[in-house]
């Protein structure tokens, strides 16, 4: 009945008293971005919060979902999402704090501005 | 101890991975949790337009951010967060019972995992009533004073709820199999995959608590 190539893959076990710490770990953190909020650190409080976050994300994927057993190829197939997610928020947040004033989206035809000088210039 | 024993057909018996005519079943087992992270992976870029759009929304009304995510209750946000951590917690330890083939110990445990995304379900409908009595709703009369930060604050929430139902239903049809004793250390590819698929909804609440909650 038993036939050998059901027998090829041992499960990894991720021992119960692990995944109890890793529980504990977390709900700490959760408390920890709770307290930190009422810090504030301008606009670095968001990138505290997801930092935060992202750390407790990794645990979760790390232990929870047996990130710890998973080969390169699975690997790649977990970070490349979030290489993604990095890249279009951190383009946002990294905008932000840097401009003067919020820029009011137009719709239709915006008027463009032109260069000061750009007239002068084409005499020469 | 099979009569069919003879024939061509092989017998899949309690505990057994499927029969699957074009690989060993320790492909099909690597091939289905490549699957699940792809797919997985499409979930997170799902709701990562949506937090692309809440960054540009939040930046262009600040103002009405901070005071919007004040009407939230911290604690009511803090609460869900342990409630699917823990939920989370049961899921990881009904992997390792199924790797065990301790189907019993399945069924409990993702039996917590469910009840604990239905306590989920309660407190955010506290939530949402909460919102409704005091008019931030689609079509309250204090909603237009907060609508950019209420609009992705009902849309986020929303969809993530929506996948805790989808969780709940996929862990019911996960602990069915295990009643059946269906599981053991050969083959238990559906409880791992569900688990995976409820602690992307944990992952998801990770990022969504502080975001809406704390930081708006």
């Amino acid at each position: 009945m038993s036939h050998s190539k059901h027998a090829a893959h041992h499960p990894h076990i991720i021992e119960p008293k692990t995944t109890g710490i890793v529980l504990a770990i977390l709900l700490v953190f959760t408390l920890i971005t709770v307290w930190v909020a009422q810090i504030d650190f301008g606009y670095m409080n968001i990138i505290v919060a997801m930092g935060i976050a992202t750390v407790k994300a990794s645990l979760v994927i790390y232990f929870f979902m047996h990130g710890a057993h998973e080969n390169k190829i699975v690997w790649m197939y977990i970070l490349i999402p979030f290489i993604l997610v990095a890249v279009m928020i951190g383009g946002i947040f990294t905008d932000d704090p840097f401009r003067s004033k919020p820029v009011p989206l137009q719709f239709g035809a915006a008027p463009v501005a032109e260069p000061a000088g750009h007239d002068a210039a084409a005499h020469h | 101890m099979s009569s069919h024993a003879a024939t061509a057909h092989v017998e899949v018996g309690p505990g057994d991975p499927p029969h699957i005519h074009h690989m060993d079943s320790t492909t099909a087992y690597g091939a289905a949790k490549l699957g699940m992270w792809l797919f997985l992976g499409t979930e997170i870029l799902l709701f990562a337009v949506m937090f692309c759009g809440f960054a540009v929304m939040r930046y262009m009304h600040l103002g009405e951010f901070h005071s919007a995510s004040k009407q939230l209750d911290v604690w009511y946000g803090a609460l869900n967060t342990a409630v699917l951590l823990f939920s989370s917690y049961t899921a990881a330890l009904a992997v390792t019972a199924a790797q065990r083939g301790d189907n019993k110990r399945v069924v409990k445990l993702f039996g917590v995992s469910i009840l604990c995304g239905g306590i989920f379900l309660v407190i955010k409908t506290i939530e949402y009533s909460g919102k409704y009595s005091h008019g931030m709703f689609p079509g309250g009369e204090h909603f237009h004073q907060f609508k950019n930060f209420l609009g992705f604050y009902f849309c986020m929430t929303g969809l993530h709820a929506l996948h805790v139902i989808i969780g709940m239903v996929i862990m019911a049809w996960g602990a069915k199999k295990a009643m059946a004793n269906r599981f053991s250390e050969r083959y238990y590819t559906p409880i791992e995959l569900g688990a995976l698929y409820w602690h992307l909804v944990d992952l998801i609440w990770i990022y969504l608590f502080p975001l809406l909650y704390l930081v708006g």
